[in-house]
């Protein structure tokens, strides 16, 4: 049973992340790759941390991935779960699970990107479970 | 292991420390509390604010770094710093007062904090707000993130890896208040069992309310001085023989949040005060959450990495039942946790520990040696952290 949602506040835009907001609301999560060390990381950053090359690209992620942790929040009117996904590229992002039973999370489980609409119009990554026999 | 045996060298010397009493300054302002905490302090150490050449603050001090209020204080300066890592600032400070002791930059270093949440309504269930230039915030805010969220995933993993439990957990503040029943001045004095810390409210998963701090106003100070001057005060000063600091990130998404920035700075602490887990009489441990303390205590080596659990449960914790008494003021978990930064409190409560000036009911006997840790930000994203240990005035 999918749970009620609460408002999306709006992302901070700026230089370096234009490109992967603008790409979330054509909804593509994209991610930053270094040319230089070959490493990808999260959040997007102009210059890569894992080595300060400032050859960095961006490429879309397949949108998989795994619950590394999660809490959900109880005590606000409209509970919602924060959790950290590992994706499929390796990295690990901070977001929200949604269309799912709240009580039903777990670690470990398989999920996929999909988009909310902020207030101010932005789309905003979040996951929620994949669907049961799913590639 | 043996205890150790040999006289170790301290540069610097804590002289006074200073506890605000109020919990809640619905009539002082930010700065009257530094003022006030920053007089309580010299008066313990037997000095006047005309003996202060040293002056550390964090980000809980009005104005632009130290400036304000070192006009504020009147203080006529030649050395200042106001590096802030969150709560963990004060432990760090100690840290960088004793570098510029031994460094001759000064020769009485005050230290302050203060704050008033409590009095100014400030809701911790709001996301912290650190600006729109930080880098992260784009990327955190719309998620929703406030204080015991981001602690609970960290908790949560935590229970996952390595089997940690919510009863577990519990042990710490039921540890807590025991200790803080003997505080007169504790915001939560009644002592609690387990069982009360699982019937407290769900604030997010896995952290129940009884598992988080209080929210206190008020602020404490701490006088740091030569070798010298410290053998001119007498022997309540305390020796400050090691300390290190760290920070922890999200590593550009190589996400692990089931260790602490401790796992550097402790070792750093040990190694310059050479001194082991079993010479450690008693330890402050940052404690805005029971997990703050289980992870911490883990990665300073107090127990090996995932076993926090079974060492902090049947009251290990506590003073006179258990072989590691923690927070014996009663912490911020029950007692006090100024301005939302307990590090300053953590240090303090050390500082009594090694004057023999806890509560009776909490000294613990012969303490000779003892570590504070203070942590900032948040083990779910980013972290400061800092450990001191400190030695008797004859250690």
């Amino acid at each position: 049973m999918s749970h009620a949602e609460r408002t999306y506040p709006d992302p901070v835009v700026n230089l370096e992340t234009e490109r992967y907001w603008a790409a979330a609301r054509e909804g593509v999560l994209l991610l930053k790759k270094c040319k230089a060390c070959g490493v990808t990381h999260f959040y997007p950053r102009s210059v890569c941390p894992h080595c300060l090359s400032g050859d960095t690209e961006w490429y879309p992620a397949s949108g998989k991935g795994r619950v590394y942790t999660y809490s959900v929040m109880r005590r606000v009117a409209t509970p919602f779960a924060i959790a950290y996904v590992t994706l499929e590229e390796g990295v690990t992002m901070m977001t929200n699970i949604v269309e799912c039973d709240l009580d039903g999370i777990a670690i470990g489980q398989e999920v996929e990107v999909t988009f909310r609409t902020t207030e101010g119009g932005h789309a905003l990554p979040v996951f929620r479970p994949c669907a049961k026999g799913a590639p | 292991m043996q205890r150790r045996s040999k006289t170790p060298i301290a540069k610097a010397y804590i002289a006074g420390a200073f506890e605000h009493p109020t919990r809640k300054a619905v009539d002082k302002t930010v700065p009257q509390l530094h003022a006030e905490v920053a007089l309580g302090a010299l008066q313990d150490a037997g000095l006047t604010k005309d003996d202060v050449d040293g002056y550390f603050c964090a980000g809980d001090a009005p104005g632009l770094g130290g400036i304000a209020m070192a006009e504020y204080m009147g203080l006529d300066l030649r050395h200042i710093d106001s590096t802030e890592t969150g709560g963990s600032s004060y432990v760090l400070h100690v840290g960088h007062a004793v570098e510029a002791i031994a460094a001759g930059r000064c020769s009485v270093a005050l230290v302050t904090l203060a704050g008033r949440p409590r009095a100014e309504g400030v809701a911790t269930l709001g996301a912290r707000n650190y600006g729109a230039g930080v880098p992260d915030v784009g990327f955190e805010q719309p998620y929703g993130p406030v204080i015991t969220n981001l602690y609970a995933m960290a908790a949560m993993r935590h229970m996952h890896e390595y089997g940690t439990t919510s009863e577990q957990l519990a042990w710490i503040k039921v540890a807590a208040s025991h200790h803080a029943q003997y505080n007169e001045r504790a915001v939560l004095r009644d002592v609690v069992t387990v069982e009360d810390v699982l019937n407290s409210p769900m604030i997010a998963d896995p952290l129940h309310r009884l598992d988080c701090c209080v929210i206190s106003d008020g602020g404490g100070a701490l006088v740091i001085v030569t070798p010298e001057i410290a053998k001119a005060i007498g022997t309540r000063c305390v020796k400050v023989l090691g300390h290190g600091e760290a920070i922890k990130h999200l590593n550009g998404g190589k996400v692990d949040l089931t260790y602490t920035g401790a796992v550097k700075s402790g070792p750093v602490a040990f190694a310059e005060a050479g001194v082991t887990h079993a010479d450690i009489d008693y330890v402050s441990i940052y404690d805005s959450f029971t997990i703050t303390v289980l992870e911490t205590l883990e990665d300073l080596g107090f127990c090996e990495k995932g076993k926090g659990g079974p060492f902090v449960a049947d009251g290990n914790l506590i003073s006179g039942v258990g072989k590691l008494p923690f927070n014996t003021d009663g912490g911020g978990l029950c007692n006090n946790h100024p301005n939302n930064r307990g590090g300053m409190t953590k240090v303090i409560e050390a500082v009594r520990q090694l004057r023999g000036e806890a509560h009776p009911k909490v000294q613990v006997p012969d303490c000779t040696f003892a570590l504070a840790h203070g942590t900032g930000g948040s083990i779910g994203t980013r972290m400061g952290s800092a450990t001191v240990i400190l030695g008797r005035n004859d250690a």
